[in-house]
Formats: structure tokens, C-alpha cells, sequence
């Protein structure tokens, strides 16, 4: 399988901070590739570099087997972005955004590709709205139209679902998951777990460095963690029980409280000396980043 | 709700913080009063002195000598050539390197001397009233009492009454004056300033301060098509005005239009590049809107001021004009008012299209320059 993006020690600087430091990313062709991370984290900046939109600073790199630093103009053609703020034009309707994209991108059949795409985002009723009267669902449904008009073979999505409700998240992850059946490749950034689970493997970026990569399955059991789940509300048992050595991350959940830490024996042993109700549980994938993020030397807690 | 000191005070330190960081703007407040003092305490002058004057004498006699001494002496008029002939004299007026010519007849000094009062014709280049009114007014004075040394003994007589010469002037190009005929042809060249500067600045800032820019840049356009995408509507919108004031002009304010109305239009599209490189170039440097507009009214405000449209570019000092000379608004109403007044062939204002070609070429390399194909 070949890799639609293969990029090593990819780094940016912002005078003299380091935003992305010597990053190594792997998407393989037709896969979809969920990007993870604190605010922040370098994940915008890294997906601009991959699309040209800033210079590079250090690392080489290939998208779409071409050179990110020196033939960006030719990755531009053949990748959708898809911005984390929207930024088509508000004061256009819906189809003279997508007509301007069309053109943009000399797509050939244009009024006929325009409809298209209309049709397939439901968006054919709402053509004359000016799509700064668009909510933000729909706002999100016009973007997604505008970067993959012109059949792009990679598509960057910079946190696409943020604030949209659960229904039109739902639909929108069938979309991502139709066009990696055509062929297409996705890097998706996100802050929804439930979103990374969607992904054929996932990238975990803190500080600007990449933390872990894989599989959830992998990730998950790379970290190497335990979980358990304490019966109790109580704000005071919430801290005893995060003041605890063997415990990483404490997480109140409705009735229970869900612990999780590198060392199951530790655990245990802790639990049964509180003479609390405790059982064992499996680790979730916010476990994980929690005790990625603090146990990196950049982490403050 | 009761008015409150506190919330008042809250609602303020708010505005003072965000003034403070909008750096630009808060320079601006500083940087527009500053520069109106300067360009109106020491560049405005409406009493222009030191008008170039030609000087075509066929006589060379003494009450001539007398007479251009004189002249040169009220300080309104400094000799700067003595063309051999007419048809030079004519030239010199034509191309605006002379405000007067002043033409001596043969046997003049002798004539005068015989009290038989000669004609002294003095023909000035009218297309700015204001430039010439002091200085014609002067030279009536002038007339009076030039000759009076030469008018000793047995010509004492002559000193009496009347001027010992006929002197007639003659108002070349605006013989009524009329101060609309230089007013309005410049208002095409403000108008067009002040639009095509702020509109192209304001375009692409617009796409910078809304977040367009983001899509814009990962779409595969080259800076050049972005560069001339934005640019060509604004010259389409140049001309509607252009086409709109010259209307009017002719219509309501019978403004002569003896040139050619082709040549004005091919040169008209190299003055509105030249703004559209500026309004381009500021969009490069002015972070949002706001500054845009601003730095349009910082190039605006001595475009208006230095390049003799409201006030003669003769009356300022040197600075100013040099400064006048650097912009594209001082050429412009050269070649309007030589056009639509003097009738100018492209020969005599070739100079001034060739100025704004450069100021078009620099402005225009500075902008690609700046311009960036990435966020950072």
C-alpha cells in the first residue's frame, strides 16, 4: 500500500517557539487517519504545512508522492482543505461558493458537478441562501461540498464537526467514511473520542510532538494502563481517590467514579485500603491521552 | 439601572486597552493631525511667488530690461528661459514649463520713448486661475512705473498718468477664469484616488480579516492571478467613473474638452494602476479594515494637498513639490488639464505618463513582493 502522506521530522517554529517539533506521520492511501490533541497542540499548524499553506521549517516530507516544500502548488490541486474556522464567503450564496470553487479548481462540467455536489450534501434547496445565514451545520456541509468539488485524492479536515450536533455528526462521519471507499484519503483532527473510534488509526500530538500513533486498539493498549470504576458522587472521595499514587486520571462519571493507572496491582491494592466498591474496567481512549499529556516531560501536571 | 461611575469606567479602560493594541491605528491619531499641520503650515501657500516666466525679446532695448527686472524684482516671476521664437514660446507654454510668456516687440524701447505706447503682450497659462491672479495683478503695477528711469529728461512726460506701454494679457486656455475648468478634470483624478486606493486595500484585507484568505490560499491560485482577479473589476468601476464625471463635466459645467478623449482614456488606465498598486501594497501591510482605510487616507491626504489640485503646485516650497512629483495624482492632473484644456498631444505629456508608468512599476513590485503565498 502506498502512503498518501509520508512526512518525517516535520517541524515549524513561530519565532522562537517550536509549534511542530520533528514530527513523523504516516496515512496510507484510502485510510482515514483521526488527529488528536490538546488545544493548541500543533495540529492546525501541521495540517497547514502539509497543504502549503505555511512554511516548513524542518523535515522533509511527501504528500500525494510530491515534495511538500517545492511542488505545494501541484498538492493544492489534488488535496480539500477544510478549514477549522469557515471561511467561504459569507456574504455569496451557496452555489456561487461552489461555482467559485468549480472554477477555481477547473473543474470540467462544471454547472453539472455544482448540482452534484449539491444533491449529495442535501444542500440543493438552500442554493440561494447566503451561506453567512447558514447554521452551523450547514455552514459545515458547504465546506465539505467546496474542498472535495474537484475529487480530491487527500482530504484535510481541521476539526470539521466542532459544534455541530450529534445527528448532523453522524452524517457527516457516513460522508468521510463513503469517500475512503472511493479511494480517498482523510487526516481529521478532532476533540470527540467517540469521532478517533470512527478512524482506521489514530495520532495523538501534545506540545508539538506526536505522541503515540496507531490503531485505537493499539494505542489504547500500548499505554500499557488499567481502569477501574468506584462506586460514589461525593467531591471528596473524587480527590482522595485522584490524590491516590497509583492513580493517573480520575473521571467522575454520574453515580461512579472511573480511575485509570499504569500499574494494575498498585491499584487494586489502593482501592481495597479505602474500602471502597470498586471494579475492574478497561481503559478508555481518554485515559490514555490524559496519561500521555501528563506523564510528557512538557506536561504541568 | 442607575448610571454607573464604575461600569462608565469599565466600558472605558476597555476601549483605551484595545486602542492601545491596535498599533497602527493608535500611530495613525497621531501620525494624520501631524501631517495636516505640516502640509498645510508649510506646503500650502496660496500666493504662489516665483512663477516661471519666458521671456521672447525681439527688442532688446532698456524699457524691456527695465520692465523684466522689475518683474523679476516683485518675486512673482522668475525669468527661466528666453525663447528664440514663437513658435518655442508657444511650446514652453503649451508643455506647462512656463506659467507667463512675455512677448517684447521689435523697436519696443524706442517706441515707448516716443510715447507712441507699444503693445506688451503677456500671455499666461490660465488652467489654474488661482496660480496667475496675484501675479497679473502685480504686473499691473508693474507697467506703471518699470520704465520710469528710462523715461528721464527730455521723456519725463511720459511718467504721467497712464503706463508709457499698452500691456495686454492674454488668459491662454480658461480666458474666463473660470475656476471649474481646473476643479473639475482634477476631481477625476481624486475621485479615482481615493476609490481605487481604499476599494483593492479594503478587497484584500476583507479576505484576511474574515478568514477567506485561508481557503483562498489552499485553492491553487498563483499570486498573480490573485493579484489581477482583484485588480481588473476596479479598473471596469474606474472607468464608469471616469466616463460619469466627464459626463457632468461637460454637461453641467461646459468644461472645454479640446484634446483627444481617446488619448485621455488609454493614459487614465495607467493612473488607476497606479493607485490599484498602492491599494495592494497597503493591503500587505494593514491588518485589518480598519487600518486599511487609514493608510488609504494617509496616501490620500497629500495626494490631494501637493499635487495642486486644491492649491497651486507652484506656490509650495521645494520639499513639497518634490514630493508632489512623486506622486501619481500630480502627473494625472497634468495631463488631464493639458488634455481636456490645452488639447495636448501625447508628446507633451509623455513625461508625465512616463512618471507614472515608474511609480505604477515600483508600487507594483513592492506589492508581489510582500504579497505571501502562506500564512506566516
Amino acid at each position: 500500500m502506498t502512503a498518501a502522506i509520508a512526512v518525517t521530522g516535520l517541524t515549524k517554529r513561530f519565532g522562537n517557539r517550536t509549534v511542530v517539533d520533528a514530527i513523523d506521520l504516516t496515512v496510507a492511501e484510502g485510510r482515514i487517519m483521526g488527529f488528536l490533541g490538546p488545544n493548541g497542540s500543533g495540529k492546525t499548524t501541521t495540517i497547514r504545512m502539509l497543504c502549503g499553506l505555511l512554511h516548513i521549517d524542518g523535515g522533509t516530507g511527501e504528500c500525494l508522492g510530491l515534495d511538500i516544500r517545492t511542488r505545494a502548488a501541484e498538492i493544492k490541486r489534488q488535496a480539500g482543505y477544510m478549514t477549522q474556522r469557515f471561511s467561504l464567503y459569507e456574504d455569496m450564496t451557496v452555489g456561487e461558493n461552489l461555482d467559485f470553487a468549480a472554477r477555481v479548481h477547473g473543474v470540467k462540467d462544471r454547472a453539472r458537478r455544482v448540482d452534484a455536489s449539491l444533491e449529495r450534501m442535501g444542500l440543493t434547496h438552500r442554493r440561494d441562501q447566503l451561506a453567512g445565514e447558514l447554521s452551523g451545520g450547514w455552514k459545515q456541509r458547504l465546506a465539505l461540498a467546496a474542498c472535495i468539488l474537484h475529487r480530491p485524492r487527500l482530504l484535510l479536515l481541521d476539526e470539521p464537526t466542532a459544534g455541530v450536533d450529534p445527528q448532523a455528526r453522524r452524517e457527516f462521519w457516513e460522508r468521510i467514511h463513503g469517500f475512503a471507499a472511493e479511494g480517498m484519503t482523510v487526516l481529521v483532527s478532532t476533540h470527540y473520542m467517540d469521532e478517533a473510534e470512527r478512524c482506521h488509526a489514530i495520532a495523538y500530538i501534545a506540545y508539538g510532538h506526536l505522541l503515540t500513533v496507531g490503531t485505537v486498539a493499539e494505542v489504547v493498549a500500548g499505554a500499557g494502563l488499567s481502569a477501574a470504576s468506584v462506586a460514589g458522587v461525593d467531591p471528596e472521595l473524587v480527590a482522595k481517590l485522584k490524590s491516590l499514587p497509583s492513580v493517573a486520571t480520575a473521571t467522575a462519571m454520574g453515580a461512579r467514579v472511573h480511575l485509570a493507572g499504569p500499574d494494575a496491582g498498585a491499584l487494586g491494592r489502593d482501592l481495597d485500603g479505602l474500602h471502597v466498591d470498586w471494579h475492574a474496567e478497561d481503559p478508555n481512549l481518554e485515559d490514555v491521552f490524559i496519561h500521555l499529556m501528563a506523564a510528557h516531560p512538557e506536561g504541568g501536571r | 439601572m442607575s448610571f454607573s461611575l464604575a461600569r462608565l469606567a469599565a466600558m472605558m479602560i476597555k476601549e483605551f486597552v484595545q486602542m492601545r493594541r491596535d498599533r497602527m491605528t493608535f500611530g495613525m491619531m497621531v501620525g494624520i493631525p501631524l501631517l495636516q499641520l505640516l502640509l498645510f503650515g508649510y506646503a500650502i501657500n496660496s500666493d504662489p511667488k516665483h512663477l516661471p516666466t519666458a521671456i521672447l525679446d525681439a527688442d532688446h532695448g532698456p524699457v524691456g530690461r527695465s520692465v523684466v527686472a522689475a518683474m523679476q524684482a516683485s518675486r512673482y516671476f522668475d525669468v527661466t528661459s528666453m525663447p528664440g521664437d514663437e513658435a518655442r514660446a508657444d511650446e514652453i507654454l503649451a508643455r506647462g514649463e512656463a506659467q507667463f510668456v512675455v512677448t517684447i516687440p521689435v523697436d519696443f524701447s524706442r517706441r515707448v520713448l516716443r510715447g507712441e505706447r507699444p503693445q506688451m503682450v503677456v500671455e499666461a497659462d490660465a488652467t489654474d486661475p488661482a496660480a496667475t491672479a496675484n501675479a497679473l495683478g502685480v504686473l499691473e503695477h508693474i507697467a506703471l512705473h518699470a520704465a520710469d528711469r528710462d523715461l528721464a529728461g527730455p521723456h519725463a512726460g511720459l511718467r504721467q498718468g497712464a503706463a508709457p506701454f499698452d500691456l495686454v494679457v492674454h488668459r491662454r486656455y480658461n480666458p474666463e477664469g473660470e475656476t471649474a475648468f481646473n476643479i473639475v478634470p482634477g476631481l477625476m483624478g481624486v475621485v479615482l484616488t481615493m476609490t481605487m486606493v481604499i476599494m483593492t486595500c479594503l478587497a484584500v484585507t476583507r479576505e484576511r480579516e474574515r478568514g477567506t484568505m485561508e481557503s483562498l490560499l489552499a485553492m491553487p491560485l498563483t499570486p498573480m492571478e490573485v493579484m489581477l482577479g482583484k485588480i481588473l473589476p476596479y479598473i471596469a468601476v474606474g472607468y464608469v467613473q471616469v466616463a460619469f464625471i466627464l459626463g457632468v463635466a461637460k454637461l453641467l459645467f461646459a468644461v472645454p474638452m479640446v484634446g483627444s478623449l481617446v488619448l485621455l482614456s488609454l493614459v487614465t488606465i495607467v493612473f488607476i494602476a497606479a493607485n490599484l498598486a498602492v491599494g495592494f501594497t497597503f493591503s500587505t501591510i494593514a491588518g485589518n479594515q480598519l487600518q486599511a482605510v487609514q493608510m488609504g487616507f494617509f496616501f490620500f491626504l497629500p495626494s490631494i494637498l501637493l499635487s495642486g489640485f486644491m492649491f497651486p503646485f507652484r506656490g509650495m516650497p521645494e520639499w513639497a513639490q518634490v514630493i508632489g512629483e512623486a506622486l501619481p495624482l500630480t502627473h494625472f492632473l497634468r495631463i488631464v488639464r493639458g488634455i481636456l484644456l490645452k488639447g495636448s498631444p501625447w508628446g507633451d505629456i509623455a513625461l508625465d505618463v512616463g512618471a507614472m508608468v515608474l511609480f505604477t512599476a515600483v508600487a507594483g513590485a513592492i506589492a508581489i513582493k510582500r504579497y505571501r503565498m502562506t500564512l506566516d
